[in-house]
């Protein structure tokens, strides 16, 4: 009986009530804070907090400092050394390991060579964040309609498979036959999108149980695939896929060296084209009004079956070209479990990003210089993999808690009717 | 128990909810709270129950002044409620739901299923309550679960019941039950606080009656000194005469043709019976009616929002039964719908956003699919000005206006295209004075320019203030078409259905055209029976 639900009457802006009420506890303001601060100040502090919960950890795991702060009282200026010293060696190797290395980069103003060298870190970055960025704008999509596309992985196989079939069935010139090879990568994308989109218009199924388990199937099917012809490399026993022609593989921007390919960029006008989308096209507008209201959206004409169809259709043939991206990009071939966290990293950087597709775009930048920066990181020093991911994490986390704060806030204000909204995502 | 509520006055914003509402309950009475939805009970009751703290006034049990901060409060000191929506666990048993929160133990911490058992069979057989304690809660009907809700109520040794709209959900023979155990309940000395706004239940269990309209209360009396029609109108209200300048209509070709429309409800139950109802151009139907006679589900079926069972609407001519929403809104049907914030109005969204939500992705505001936000909006900052709606920017979020100024973005919307026909339903739900005439205004400029208006109340002053014809609905049924001219006692008769058992007192005007189903045989909708 105590989940009371507000008067019906209640309007929106209880703000005069709310006020006379007993003053809020400091956290509460601290929240509202964050709820209602500019996007980038928050996601900043959020990522500065991240890296000071680092390096709280790197201070209290590593050995050396550790015994540092053993001698704290004796010696504390070496203490101190100590730690700053660890602490600097590691956010330096963070830096080196995802952006550049400044040494490098001074050799090869120097002597004139080795720009790949300097260079390879900031490629591996963008490299590694390609399919986020194709991914993380699908997802996006999605979300902006209320819509829970959880497929990313199954998506993501399904893009890269017909991508892969394309890549090494199809005999053309490198122009035509890459066309063709994207295009077959969003298309897999877009069948694996579409049949939970059917799915839920046609019977209610809820996609997000409907995405997830299409995962296994995908992943299932890659399995099966990978050991039968024409899939399977010949004269191999090995699940691995036939390795695409040179035709239908993206070029590298920066010549032979730097891995960074043409994916980026294609990425990149993706992302562009997604932002117009969702702020300027009237089918935007109508997701937009569908994932905000869909009794309203209905009472004006809209139709949310049909839109629920069309946005999980070209939600996964954007998470498809991801896969295509990475098939033809860097990998060439397909192998069992293929995309690996990319399709659940997609909702992260989503969720970084704001559904906003350019937002989208930063977020993956961020989310792959973590990850190759804590590669990095682990090959030089002992510090573990693990420290980056807590970073990426206490990042998302604060980052995307202010939107969920806010739902609910909003929840609360909206009074009893409006609680059709939040649950209608797990609802109909 | 003695309760009593003294001059309770609670406000949200600038909607008063409760205007010094009294209302006292003695022992042993069934005291029914009559009034529509919007009408105040609900925040009334939450008021009572500890969930909403009043502005003002005074709770008193027995005497002595109290205060509930939450439900808890209420509960110790014995009163309960079976909310409109029961709040039972699906998967648990009925025992288990009735000892939630409140178990009986044994020592270390066990839960004590015997006695909560026997608790729960005495008190089943003392009221009638008839439900097996080991059937899990979703497996029963609607009227167990409702009796399960008022098990645990008794179990916390309730002395006073509050039941929301507790027959909403019930089949009659379901009411019937209920009734009887309401009933055993006051002769054990308890109170029952009956929320409804369905007149012959009061009429049926009431001991005293309270009625509320606009948060105030407009009436006190009992089954004895009130009959239907009574009650009627002064849920409805008669305090407040509404004037609206129009010249008499002229009244051209049919523009919406129902003809033998049956309409289902959400629960599958018949909301509109074979209706048949014609308006012509350049007049305003007004569709009265207590609430939850079939009128939003008729306005729905108009607008493609609802299905149609059987029989058709006709546009101008054209058949559009069942037509998508888009569809029918593209031939030319305009909706006002009946919740602007649920149905109307997407709140986070812009202003200029809210004003095209129907007409998007039409030119100006779009091309191949591209949206012009300058046209937007520009249109959007020309309809601030020609429907006086009072925002600081069309960019602002349509949740950041009043409520008039909402309902004015949603007309305006809606009579911004060329239209055939206006549905409009319950337009001045919950606005100002000046917002009312304003609404009122611009419908009937509507109607002058030749557009046909169905225009849906339960405010019998909008009705008649407002309708060149009335036509009535009772249990989804048009009882009858009369002229704006007939008399409050009339039409309050009607609306209680009354005017079914007595056709000749159902004036049918001349003028109107308008065929009604079970009036007098007067034009073509009064076929089979």
């Amino acid at each position: 009986m105590t989940t009371a639900t507000a008067p019906p009457e209640e309007p929106l802006s209880g703000e005069a009530n709310r006020a006379a009420q007993e003053p809020r506890p400091w956290w509460l303001g601290a929240l509202r804070w964050m709820v209602e601060a500019n996007v980038a100040v928050v996601t900043f502090c959020a990522i500065v907090f991240g890296l000071f919960v680092g390096a709280i950890l790197i201070v209290v795991t590593t050995p050396a400092t550790l015994t540092a702060w053993g001698h704290i009282a004796s010696a504390p200026g070496h203490s101190l050394s100590v730690i700053f010293s660890t602490l600097g060696n590691a956010f330096g190797a963070l830096f080196t390991g995802s952006i550049f290395s400044p040494s490098a980069v001074g050799h090869a103003i120097s002597t004139g060579n080795g720009w790949n060298t300097a260079f390879t870190p900031i490629s591996e970055t963008m490299v590694s964040a390609t399919p986020l960025i194709f991914a993380g704008t699908g997802v996006a999509i999605g979300f902006s309609t209320g819509v829970f596309n959880i497929g990313g992985q199954g998506q993501l196989i399904a893009g890269a498979l017909a991508a892969t079939y394309v890549g090494f069935g199809v005999h053309l010139p490198i122009v035509p036959h890459l066309i063709l090879v994207v295009l077959a990568g969003a298309a897999g994308g877009a069948v694996a999108g579409f049949i939970p989109g059917i799915l839920k218009a046609r019977t209610g199924a809820h996609e997000v149980i409907v995405t997830i388990m299409l995962n296994y199937v995908f992943l299932n099917l890659l399995d099966y695939l990978l050991v039968t012809p024409p899939l399977q490399q010949p004269g191999q026993s090995n699940a691995i896929s036939r390795t695409v022609p040179a035709s239908a593989r993206l070029p590298h921007l920066f010549g032979g060296g730097l891995r960074v390919n043409a994916g980026f960029l294609i990425a990149l006008g993706v992302a562009a084209a997604a932002s117009w989308f969702m702020k300027r096209s009237t089918l935007g507008f109508e997701f937009k009004v569908i994932g905000s209201n869909p009794s309203a959206g209905r009472t004006a004409g809209m139709d949310a079956r049909l839109a629920s169809v069309l946005v999980l259709t070209i939600s996964g043939a954007l998470v498809g070209l991801a896969g295509m991206s990475t098939l033809s990009g860097t990998d060439f071939f397909l192998s069992s479990g293929y995309g690996g966290n990319n399709g659940f990293n997609a909702i992260t950087v989503a969720l970084l990003g704001r559904n906003k597709p350019i937002g989208v775009v930063f977020g993956s930048l961020l989310f792959a210089a973590l990850s190759t920066g804590g590669r990095y990181l682990q090959a030089t020093t002992n510090i573990p993999l693990d420290l980056t991911q807590v970073i990426q994490a206490v990042i998302v986390f604060l980052v995307a808690t202010p939107a969920l704060v806010r739902e609910i806030f909003r929840l609360r204000e909206a009074g009893a009717g409006k609680i059709l909204l939040f649950t209608k995502g797990w609802g109909s | 128990m003695n309760l009593e509520l003294v001059g309770i006055t609670k406000a949200f914003g600038q909607l008063v909810a409760n205007d010094r509402v009294d209302l006292s309950v003695g022992a042993g009475e069934v005291h029914c709270l009559l009034g529509e939805n919007g009408a105040g009970k609900t925040t009334l009751m939450n008021v009572l129950f500890g969930m909403v703290r009043a502005d003002s006034g005074e709770i008193r049990v027995d005497g002595q002044p109290v205060r509930f901060a939450d439900p808890g409060d209420a509960l110790r000191k014995g009163i309960g409620m079976v909310h409109q929506h029961f709040m039972l666990v699906p998967v648990f048993s009925v025992a288990e739901n009735i000892v939630l929160g409140f178990e009986p133990v044994r020592r270390f911490g066990f839960l004590d299923r015997r006695r909560a058992h026997k608790e729960i069979r005495h008190l089943s057989e003392q009221f009638g309550l008839d439900v097996d304690p080991d059937a899990l809660v979703e497996d029963l009907p609607v009227g167990a679960q409702q009796r399960v809700e008022i098990l645990k109520a008794l179990v916390r040794d309730a002395r006073m019941l509050i039941l929301d709209e507790p027959t909403a959900v019930l089949t009659p023979q379901e009411t019937e039950a209920l009734f009887k155990i309401i009933r055993s309940l006051a002769s054990s000395g308890r109170s029952v606080l009956f929320i409804t706004h369905k007149l012959k239940e009061v009429l049926a269990i009431a001991d005293r009656i309270t009625v509320m309209r606009q948060g105030r209360v407009v009436g006190r009396t009992t089954p004895a000194e009130s009959g239907e029609a009574d009650l009627a109108a002064m849920m409805v209200g008669r305090d407040v005469e509404l004037v609206v300048a129009k010249t008499p209509a002229e009244a051209g070709d049919p523009v919406l043709e129902l003809h033998d429309l049956c309409v289902r409800d959400e629960r599958g139950l018949t909301a509109v019976d074979h209706v048949s109802l014609t308006v012509r151009a350049g007049e305003i139907v007004a569709l009265a009616g207590v609430q939850g006679n079939g009128q939003t589900e008729l306005a729905e079926a108009v607008t493609g929002l609802r299905h149609v069972e059987s029989g058709s609407v006709r546009l101008s001519g054209k058949d559009i039964t069942n037509a998508t929403p888009r569809h029918a809104l593209r031939a030319g049907v305009a909706n006002v719908p009946e919740d602007r914030q649920a149905d109307g109005l997407v709140l986070s969204m812009s202003v200029a956003d809210n004003l095209v939500l129907d007409v998007y992705d039409q030119p100006p505001y779009a091309k191949l699919g591209a949206r012009d936000l300058a046209r937007v909006r520009a249109g959007g900052e020309a309809k601030l000005k020609e429907f006086d709606i009072r925002a600081s920017s069309v960019e602002d979020p349509v949740s950041s206006l009043s409520g008039g100024n909402q309902q004015k973005v949603v007309v305006a919307r809606e009579l911004s295209r060329p239209i055939k026909l206006l549905v409009a339903s319950q337009p001045t739900r919950g606005l100002d004075v000046g917002s009312i005439e304003y609404v009122h205004r611009r419908m009937v400029a509507e109607r002058d320019r030749g557009a046909a208006v169905l225009v849906v109340s339960s405010e019998l002053d909008e009705v008649l203030a407002l309708g060149d014809s009335v036509a009535v609905m009772y249990r989804g049924r048009i009882v009858g078409v009369v002229p704006p001219t007939t008399s409050r006692e009339q039409i309050g008769l009607m609306m209680a259905g009354a005017a079914e058992a007595q056709p000749a007192a159902v004036a049918v005007p001349s003028g109107s055209g308008v065929p009604s189903r079970s009036g007098a045989p007067s034009g073509s909708g009064s076929e089979e029976q």
